[in-house]
């Protein structure tokens, strides 16, 4: 066996021109399914791992996936809010342990602004259990206080004291929609947590409705500027209204009952989604395109395993005289036929494990840019399950495509026996 | 030394049915023998050769191989007794290309434990031995690709690996025909003197008649063949 397979090794080295071309041509293949299949997981991942500790979020009606999209994930806009007065009686039931409110819609250079309380910094949980920390700073404190990500922070250059000036809606302070009447300042920066957050500016609630004193009609007062911060502050600035609502419950075991309950609240019709079965949901909806990206990556390594196939029976010929000579040395059919197998499982093996090298190379080097572009999170991840299956398929589907040569190279070293001419 | 190491009775073999290339009532190689076998291309040399290595089953009559009745082993064991007894030189091209010189000669060990045996526990320096009483010494040559060879020299190869692991017998087909005069006769000389070494049978085919005194005896494929060479 091993006899064999250092033979099967010399004579790829031999013809290493076009072996090398063979195990590239799979490596590639193999590197592009994996990178599909690690995108799919990064990306999978790093939504999973972005909420946790939250039993239920509560939100005006809208489709689950798109009430979770907007209040976790920062994506699309809510099309209608839940009054504060309705958020109270939520707070206020017997099953609920804590409630966080968030109210979102306006943005600072690109990064989304939301306003909540302190006890969004104790109960909103990541990657399984994890609380937000502080990497400077503290929690806001003022009215003009803010918390940033730390991806704000850093693609900003801010520090704590830096002033910001937020600007309504997603719209940029230079066009006219900006709060420059109002400056805030930064408070607290957030250690990062490869999560949305890091992308966020927290401000208290009332600091949302402060700045929006004098845009009651959707657009900016100009006598509005003339109420100064003193003024803003005596002001009640309790909310009218906020985006959504993180919920706690004292027990796991009434989720689905306060689900019901809140699905079903007499008065202002409201929604609430359990986040995991939201995500779910979500997944089903990318699950059939997930499975098209896999399946055309899939035939991809396909046509790499045929040209395993090609380059070997291509080699068959010219191999002729050699098949005669192992066989007039002693070997047996069954050696011809391993010998051929090997080859090609030989290649197989290499290129996938050089697809392999190839993509793990890749992600570290695009993981900070795709991160910081798409949100899609890789980490630093050793080669895994999923390698080490896709290593092990291409080289037993190279094994057995190499049966193919192998069979007709035994049964041409048979007829042929010793009495090859060229 | 009468012990017989090829033993044919009446064999006949037809690649089709009625294209009869082998009848031969008697013919054998006595142990230690240097044999001459003479006969034109088409006459069943390669054919009677492929029976004796066991490539090929006979079909009517007997053939021994070391006192193996050929006709009653099976592929796998007439491939076994290749592999463990017998070397082979062709007639041109007898080396492996992605081997190195060394690595060709140790090829049959690859396959036969007993060759290994018999080759001793250090088989690289054996196979170093056999090239260099062949006349190839030089480490430079032995380093080189063996399509770099000259055909002389990848036949003195071929040789040291037919010799290699003391198989009993040693067939060698037209392997002097690409070779000049002097090349032809100091390969030959050569060969004769390590089977002689060896103690193993010499079973030399060729159509050059001139060759035959360098041997112990020659016979004449035609003489012992009932089917004529028109067949």
């Amino acid at each position: 066996m091993s006899a064999l397979f250092s033979l099967a090794w010399q004579s790829l080295l031999n013809r290493r021109g076009s072996v090398i071309l063979t195990i590239v041509a799979v490596a590639l293949s193999v590197a592009l399914f994996l990178g599909v299949e690690k995108a799919r997981s990064g990306a999978r991942e790093g939504f999973d791992n972005t909420i946790s500790g939250t039993e239920l979020i509560v939100g005006a009606p809208t489709g689950s996936v798109n009430l979770l999209l907007y209040s976790v994930f920062r994506m699309g806009n809510a099309t209608a809010e839940v009054t504060w007065p309705t958020y109270q009686k939520i707070a206020a039931r017997e099953d609920v342990a804590w409630t966080v409110p968030i109210a979102l819609g306006d943005s600072h250079r690109g990064f989304r602004v939301m306003g909540t309380t302190q006890g969004y910094f104790d109960h909103y949980k990541f990657g399984g259990g994890q609380s937000l920390a502080f990497a400077e700073g503290r929690p806001f404190d003022d009215l003009f206080d803010a918390v940033i990500g730390a991806d704000v922070a850093r693609e900003l250059g801010y520090t704590p004291e830096t002033p910001l000036v937020l600007s309504h809606g997603l719209g940029s302070a230079e066009l006219g929609a900006g709060h420059e009447n109002r400056p805030f300042r930064v408070a607290g920066i957030l250690k990062p947590t490869g999560t949305p957050v890091d992308r966020t500016v927290h401000v208290s609630l009332e600091a949302i409705t402060a700045i929006h004193v004098g845009w009651e009609t959707g657009a900016k007062n100009p006598l509005s500027d003339s109420i100064s911060e003193d003024m803003i502050r005596s002001f009640d600035l309790t909310p009218r209204t906020v985006t959504a609502i993180f919920v706690g419950l004292k027990s796991r075991g009434s989720l689905l009952r306060t689900q019901r309950d809140i699905n079903t609240n007499r008065g202002e019709p409201l929604m609430a989604i359990i986040p995991g079965q939201a995500l779910a949901e979500l997944w089903n909806v990318t699950a059939v395109a997930e499975r098209a990206l896999l399946a055309v990556s899939a035939f991809v390594i396909a046509v790499g395993l045929v040209s395993i196939l090609t380059s070997i029976l291509t080699s068959l010929n010219e191999r002729r005289r050699e098949m005669s000579i192992l066989r007039a040395t002693g070997a047996r059919p069954h050696h011809v036929f391993l010998l051929l197998v090997f080859e090609a499982g030989l290649v197989g093996f290499l290129g996938a494990a050089l697809g392999i090298v190839l993509v793990h190379a890749l992600i570290g080097v695009l993981a900070p840019m795709l991160q910081s572009q798409y949100g899609v999170s890789f980490g630093v991840r050793l080669p895994g399950l999923v390698d080490l299956a896709v290593l092990g398929a291409v080289t037993t589907a190279s094994l057995l495509i190499g049966a193919i040569p192998a069979l007709t190279a035994m049964r041409r070293s048979l007829a042929d026996g010793l009495s090859v001419r060229l | 030394m009468s012990e017989k190491i090829i033993e044919v009775h009446g064999l006949g073999f037809a690649w089709k049915q009625g294209l009869q290339v082998l009848d031969i009532p008697e013919f054998s190689v006595d142990a230690g023998e240097r044999v001459f076998l003479r006969g034109p291309s088409g006459s069943g040399k390669s054919t009677l050769l492929g029976l004796i290595a066991g490539v090929l089953a006979p079909q009517t009559g007997t053939i021994r191989v070391l006192g193996e009745d050929m006709a009653r082993l099976s592929a796998a064991r007439r491939d076994r007794l290749r592999a463990d007894h017998v070397g082979v030189i062709f007639q041109m091209f007898n080396l492996v290309p992605y081997l190195s010189v060394t690595g060709n000669v140790l090829l049959p060990l690859r396959f036969s434990s007993a060759r290994r045996k018999a080759a001793g526990s250090d088989a690289d320096g054996e196979a170093r031995r056999l090239l260099a009483r062949l006349g190839l010494e030089d480490e430079q040559l032995l380093k080189r690709r063996v399509s770099d060879l000259s055909v002389g020299q990848q036949q003195r190869v071929a040789a040291a690996r037919a010799l290699i692991g003391a198989p009993k017998l040693i067939i060698a087909d037209e392997p002097t025909s690409a070779l000049d005069a002097d090349a032809r006769d100091r390969f030959i000389a050569l060969l004769s003197e390590e089977v002689t070494r060896s103690g193993a049978s010499l079973l030399f085919v060729s159509h050059d008649r001139s060759l035959a005194p360098l041997f112990t005896r020659a016979v004449d494929l035609a003489a012992i063949n009932r089917v004529g060479v028109s067949a």
